[in-house]
């Protein structure tokens, strides 16, 4: 028994994850690649494999037809890529300016009340973004409760349009995201020892000058890592921009649905989402980068 | 003279607990005082206090003359060394020990030419600009000092300034503070809860207790004569003896323990008195033989501890009585050997202690 | 203390709060509102609560959540805690790269990347050999799986990392055998992170919308996909009814793990 254990444990331990993995996410991810080259057609599926076996043999006929529909068509496809990395861009800085004071507050309390805020942050994290989009929505509606208030107020008479504007898309990130924020940053503010703002503060430096000089750059891996964990999911978010935005915040997470559902065009598809893929990767080679400069 | 720092009737209070229960003491500049205490009795509170950090209820603490009350921690003459140091990981060498001048009206070319003198004084030339996180625990502890001395304050507090040292290195930055102390005339207070450190620091200490100052004296008076059995208990090793006062023979008091004790004494004492006698262990000789002395008894030793310089040994006498003493080993003595069972003690009446029961 | 924190951090903070809870909240409170109108309050009741339960679309589709999520996150916890075993306990090893790879890729693939590809690959190893025969809960279940064991993954390999090694090395002093070494010491060590990955996979499961609707087939509808179509047609008393139950379930099973969480482990830091 432990002979077996110790010659093919390891391996089980290591290779049924693995091979799971491969098979439903890597085989995907190449199939997607795939059907990115093939010729679209109307059957079912709707499209001619660039590379397939089976009875014939082994075929591969890949066209780049649909990156140059891309192309050809880039308006309707550029705006979408500037859309989902403008709004993940400001939506990320949105989260990080509600994040850092409720962070700082979390990281700074005494211990009961700290287990408290930190359920507090918890809790939204785990109930369903589509949920919170949806009471969202109750708020922004032009009959909305916001728009309520305003009109009882004397405020406006006309109900503010709210949704399907870029507000909208923020509202809706920062209430989705904004514990994705706070939990990094809360790991680097509290790993931040008193003893230093004080020995800061003994030394001279004002208020101001120990949150510029000491806790800011203190904070920056925090920062960088709960910005990351902001803006990636953000480029793809897919719920959001279909429930409150309009036309103008069309993303590129919508227009794989778009494109798969609706038009039925899944080569184009798959060729918009390895372009997603791509804007994904960037800033975490970049982050990756910063990683390794700071160790050495 | 007027006292260069006076410190008064300084009390904190954290709800019903008293931190700091009506402290004061004054210090002559360039003095190096110590406060010493057991952890929790309130001497960091008290340093946290004199920095700024925390705000005493009651009391003032004055400066040369000036009121430190309502100034704050960044404008005080008052710099403290952190008990971890509390280095800024991000900043260099440098930064680290420029931070406090950098926030002052000095040209640049004044900060540099001064970090240097302060790094050549520390020993750290020409590691000006490496990160903390590269430095050795003594690096960081000489870095710590540099950067509080940088603004010259004119008084810096040391908050269990070799804690996190080993012991070798301990005993040497120990006489390297001492040494930089002097060269400077800063006056220094270090807050430590190891009675050895203080007794070779400072030319003062101040040992505390529940929130009190208790005993105000040098390191001689202190373990010579301890005005309470908890600050003899506290500073270094000691037995106590319960007696009761017998008679008065002219020279001599005779009280009695478990055996008889002639004790040397100027206090006055009234027959029938109950009072705790206690005895360092360097002061008891132990022998395998009576030697006739005053204040012999026979006892079993109970075990034994070899250090190297001496011999340090548990013994019980009459009436389960329990000491302990030291025998040093430049005097070659037959009690060192290890196959001895019994021996008898004697000790001077003029090395007892005599404490309020 | 004079470095507390500043007043107008609080005040932030405070609102960063209200940012997160107010929605909520507001469709909490009119989910009791017993008009059609969703912006008229017309008085309190519980009508729409008593409503759900004569729904029976989206009772099937509770149904059908609940056991996608409840099997996607038990094969999910199973496999993160072998991809965490490997990772923590095991030097290097070969295919070290390509796990850690395939591991954390899921992490950050958007939703509508994971659930296409995966839908094309259905289809193609369905046209290549037969399986699997359209789509529906099963390939449901292994999508969430699938990117589950990865959060799962990530939740216990925290755990076994800031465990004591020292507690292992004792036993296999004391003479149990690596097996039961790890049956009888890791196991119950690191059991709360096993708890918390299996809710965070069941959740993540039951709120998914994206992947399920690619890889679902006709009459395999999650309660996502559902309440996301009623959604479409405008706010309505209903769905704030169903989102209500469903956020104070989620929120009260979150409550009690990390009270149970928060209790462990002050008790075992006073020991």
């Amino acid at each position: 028994m432990n002979y077996f254990f110790q010659r093919f444990g390891r391996q089980i331990v290591i290779w049924l994850p693995l091979a799971w993995l491969l098979l439903f996410f890597m085989l995907p991810l190449i199939e997607m690649i795939n059907v990115s080259f093939s010729e679209a057609r109307r059957a079912v599926p709707p499209y001619n494999p660039a590379f397939q076996f089976g009875p014939g043999g082994i075929s591969f006929q890949p066209v780049v037809d649909n990156y140059y529909l891309i192309y050809e068509y880039w308006e309707d496809y550029l705006w979408p890529a500037v859309n989902s990395i403008r709004l993940a861009f400001f939506s990320t800085l949105y989260c990080l300016l509600f994040a850092y004071p409720m962070a700082w507050w979390i990281a700074r309390s005494n211990k009961s009340l700290q287990h408290i805020l930190l359920i507090l942050v918890l809790m939204p994290f785990w109930t369903s973004s589509l949920l919170r989009m949806y009471a969202l929505i109750g708020l922004l509606n032009p009959n909305g409760f916001i728009n309520d208030i305003l009109i009882w107020a004397g405020v406006t008479v006309i109900p503010i349009q709210m949704m399907q504007t870029d507000f909208s898309i923020y509202a809706g990130m920062v209430l989705t995201y904004l514990p994705l924020m706070i939990l990094p940053l809360y790991a680097s503010l509290v790993r931040l020892d008193g003893s230093i703002i004080e020995a800061a503060a003994d030394l001279g430096a004002r208020k101001w000058d120990i949150f510029k000089t000491i806790i800011l750059p203190l904070s920056i891996p925090g920062i960088i890592a709960g910005s990351l964990l902001v803006f990636i999911p953000a480029v793809g978010e897919f719920v959001i921009p279909a429930l409150l935005g309009g036309p103008e915040q069309l993303m590129l997470g919508k227009v794989i649905w778009t494109e798969f559902f609706r038009n039925r065009d899944w080569p184009v598809a798959s060729a918009i989402a390895i372009i997603l893929i791509a804007i994904i990767i960037l800033p975490i080679v970049y982050a990756r980068y910063q990683d390794k400069e700071g160790i050495s | 003279m007027a006292p260069f720092i006076s410190i008064k009737n300084i009390s904190k209070k954290y709800g019903n607990f008293s931190a700091v229960d009506n402290v004061s003491f004054n210090l002559q500049k360039g003095e190096l005082f110590s406060l010493l205490g057991p952890s929790g009795c309130g001497k960091t509170t008290l340093l946290r206090i004199l920095a700024g950090f925390e705000v005493s209820n009651t009391g003032s603490f004055e400066i040369d003359g000036h009121d430190m009350d309502n100034v704050d921690p960044a404008d005080r003459p008052v710099n403290i060394m952190f008990q971890h140091y509390a280095l800024f990981p991000h900043m260099s060498v440098f930064n680290n020990i420029s931070y406090g001048l950098r926030r002052t009206s000095l040209p640049k070319s004044e900060i540099k030419s001064r970090v240097e003198e302060l790094l050549e004084l520390v020993r750290l030339s020409g590691m000006s600009e490496r990160k903390p996180k590269t430095l050795s625990g003594g690096q960081k502890q000489r870095v710590a000092l540099a950067r509080a001395l940088a603004r010259r304050p004119k008084l810096l507090l040391l908050d269990e300034p070799l804690a996190a040292l080993d012991k070798k290195l301990r005993s040497d930055t120990q006489f390297e503070i001492c040494k930089i102390q002097e060269q400077l005339g800063t006056t220094f207070i270090v807050v430590t809860h190891d009675q050895e450190e203080a007794m070779t620091l400072s030319t003062r200490i101040g040992v505390m207790n529940e929130g009190k100052l208790i005993q105000l004296g040098t390191p001689k008076e202190i373990y010579e004569q301890p005005q309470t059995s908890f600050v003899a208990d506290f500073v270094g090793e000691i037995s106590f003896l319960e007696a009761v006062v017998k008679e008065n023979k002219n020279t001599h008091w005779l009280m009695q323990a478990a055996v008889p004790i002639y004790v040397s004494s100027d206090s006055n004492f009234n027959v029938g008195q109950k009072v705790k006698l206690a005895l360092r262990p360097e002061k008891i000789s132990l022998t395998s033989r009576p030697t006739g002395n005053i204040n012999e008894f026979k006892v079993d030793i109970l075990d034994f501890a070899f250090y190297g310089a001496g011999t340090q040994y548990r013994v019980i006498g009459p009436e389960g009585v329990k000491l302990k003493l030291y025998q040093s080993h430049n005097q070659p003595s037959k009690a060192n050997s290890p196959m001895l069972k019994t021996g008898f003690v004697n000790f001077s009446p003029e090395a007892i202690i005599v404490l309020e029961s | 203390m004079r470095y507390d924190v500043p007043l107008i951090v609080k005040v932030l903070a405070i609102v960063g709060f209200g940012i997160l809870y107010i929605p909520v909240m507001i469709m909490m409170i009119y989910s009791f509102n017993s008009g059609k109108l969703v912006a008229v309050w017309a008085g309190f009741s519980t009508k729409w609560y008593r409503e759900l339960w004569t729904d029976d679309i989206l009772l099937s589709a509770l149904y059908k959540s609940l056991l996608i999520g409840m099997s996607s996150a038990t094969i999910s916890t199973f496999f993160g805690l072998l991809i965490a075993i490997a990772f923590v306990r095991f030097s290097a090893f070969r295919a070290r790269l390509t796990l850690s790879l395939v591991a954390s890729a899921p992490l950050v693939m958007p939703e509508a990347v994971t659930g296409l590809s995966m839908l094309l690959l259905f289809i193609a190893m369905e046209t290549t050999f037969g399986w699997p025969s359209g789509r529906g809960v099963d390939t449901i279940m292994i999508a969430h799986a699938t990117f589950g064991m990865c959060f799962a993954a990530v939740v216990i390999q925290t755990r076994l990392r800031d465990m004591d090694r020292y507690l292992e090395e004792a036993a296999r002093d004391l003479g149990e055998r690596q097996p039961f070494v790890f049956m009888s010491i890791t196991l119950p060590l690191i059991f709360p992170s096993i708890i918390a990955a299996w809710l965070l996979s069941f959740t993540l499961s039951f709120d998914d919308l994206v992947i399920a609707s690619f890889v679902s087939g006709p009459g395999s509808s999650t309660l996502p996909i559902v309440i996301f179509s009623k959604i479409r047609l405008g706010v309505s008393p209903e769905i704030n009814a169903i989102a209500t139950l469903m956020i104070l379930t989620i929120s009260g099973m979150v409550l009690a793990g990390s009270m149970l969480i928060l209790k462990r482990d002050s008790r075992g830091k006073k020991n």
